[in-house]
């Protein structure tokens, strides 16, 4: 068996995306917990850059930054591809995950570290609104995935606007992947959580809110 | 004259390094390609309309169909005209070295540059040293990663790390008169010395802009000092 290792947080959206694409895969490995606050040796020396989970280590060699490995596990194991064949549809889907990755700090800091001013908090919202608004028409638009009809790279990219931000809408009591705005977005958030690998592979509910609840105050 | 779809069209901006990256990867490959410059205060129809969620260059046309985003349109580049020179390497692992560093530029090292450029006195100098720290961190991670390449990380050709970095670095002495800094120099003689190999390639003289366009360029971005 191939020495694959995974370091993570339990609660991280960004260790998830690993999990699953290697669960998708259907690739063995060791998942190993990591202690926060810089305190893993393990992790400094294998992400010595950003000290920051996830990294895959594969027969001894480490990569880090969760897209950085998610292309190195289906450049490795291109079998159940992630991504299309057609190098058009490639850039496509890598566009999409380029503005995932783009947009999300904007949309957690609205929950993780808002705005007190009532008007900058508006515009705020107001930004993050605009910016799912093109993920719904543009980037989901009339597909059920953002893959098409089965999940892809771009689909596990996303992975945080379910389960992670449905904990910070209850926590803050903002809802903004509203259904009645955002149907097809939030369609897809229903329909995510629904494909057995990462129903399976989700922290537990209860537990993140908690988790997610400590974290907010940490930086309020 | 109607452009025929299998053209190649580039619209970009002379001074966006981002633009200069796809180009120099088009002539690497030997594609020809027609360019078009962007007013960047006063975008076209045809840029706004292959681009419309960010309106940004460069935009490559292929087949009539529009690729954003320098790094994604030198995979695409790669993976089409997948003829040598590569741009990426064929082993997984060193794709994966490759992506990060030019993501490490792109989010840590490109944006870096503006306060530097922008920024007075302490705020300005705290912005230079944390520009010397990403460079001594991208110095340590390159003798890591590629120990036994000399002057291009791909061997003797130029690769998507070398385009990103040699052209981010090619007008160095520009960047360092202007905001009169030393972010390039013999304190990271590995990146130093590779910097100045490629300064020679004849394709990065006939891509880049030269020294005082950029000069000038660069001044226009600053903010004029108060009159003390």
């Amino acid at each position: 068996m191939e020495d694959i290792k995974v370091l993570g947080f339990w609660s991280s959206p960004y260790v998830h995306r690993v999990i699953w694409a290697l669960k998708l895969k259907g690739i063995s490995y060791e998942y190993i917990e990591v202690e926060r606050h810089g305190k893993s040796q393990l992790l400094r020396q294998s992400n010595p850059v950003y000290n920051k989970v996830p990294v895959l280590i594969h027969g001894g060699k480490s990569i880090a930054e969760s897209m950085v490995i998610l292309q190195y596990i289906e450049d490795t194991w291109p079998h159940n591809p992630l991504l299309p064949n057609d190098p058009y549809d490639r850039a496509l889907a890598r566009f999409w995950i380029k503005f995932g990755e783009d947009s999300i700090a904007s949309i957690t800091d609205l929950f993780m570290r808002p705005s007190k001013d009532e008007k900058e908090r508006a515009i705020e919202i107001e930004k993050a609104q605009e910016t799912l608004q093109v993920m719904e028409e543009k980037g989901i638009g009339e597909k059920k995935f953002f893959g098409g009809n089965n999940i892809g790279m771009v689909d596990l990219a996303y992975g945080l606007l379910c389960h992670w931000l449905e904990g910070l809408e209850e926590i803050t009591g903002l809802k903004l992947i509203d259904p009645s705005r955002f149907p097809r977005l939030h369609a897809w958030t229903q329909n995510f959580k629904q494909v057995p690998v990462i129903k399976e592979n989700l922290p537990d509910y209860e537990k993140l809110v908690v988790h997610l609840q400590w974290r907010r105050q940490q930086y309020m | 004259m109607e452009d025929k779809p299998s053209e190649v069209v580039l619209f970009g901006s002379w001074y966006s390094p981002y633009t200069s990256r796809v180009a120099l990867a088009l002539k690497l490959k030997g594609i020809p390609f027609k360019y078009v410059e962007e007013n960047l205060s006063n975008k076209s129809e045809l840029l706004l309309k292959y681009n419309p969620t960010h309106k940004k260059v460069p935009v490559l046309l292929h087949n009539g169909m529009p690729i954003c985003e320098s790094l994604i349109i030198l995979e695409y580049i790669d993976e089409v005209w997948n003829h040598a020179p590569k741009l990426l390497p064929e082993d997984p692992y060193q794709r994966a070295r490759v992506r990060f560093w030019a993501n490490y530029t792109d989010q840590k090292i490109m944006p870096a540059s503006y306060p530097i450029l922008l920024l007075k006195g302490e705020e300005k100098q705290k912005a230079i040293e944390d520009m010397e720290e990403m460079q001594r961190v991208l110095e340590e991670g390159i003798k890591q990663d590629f120990p036994e390449q000399f002057s291009f990380f791909n061997g003797n050709t130029m690769g998507l790390l070398d385009i990103v970095m040699g052209v981010n670095s090619y007008n160095y002495k520009a960047f360092h008169e202007v905001t009169n800094s030393e972010i390039i120099g013999p304190k990271n003689p590995k990146i130093f010395m590779w910097v100045n190999a490629m300064k020679e390639h004849p394709l990065m003289k006939d891509t880049l802009p030269p020294h005082d366009k950029v000069v000038a360029m660069l001044k226009s971005m600053i903010a004029p000092t108060p009159d003390v």
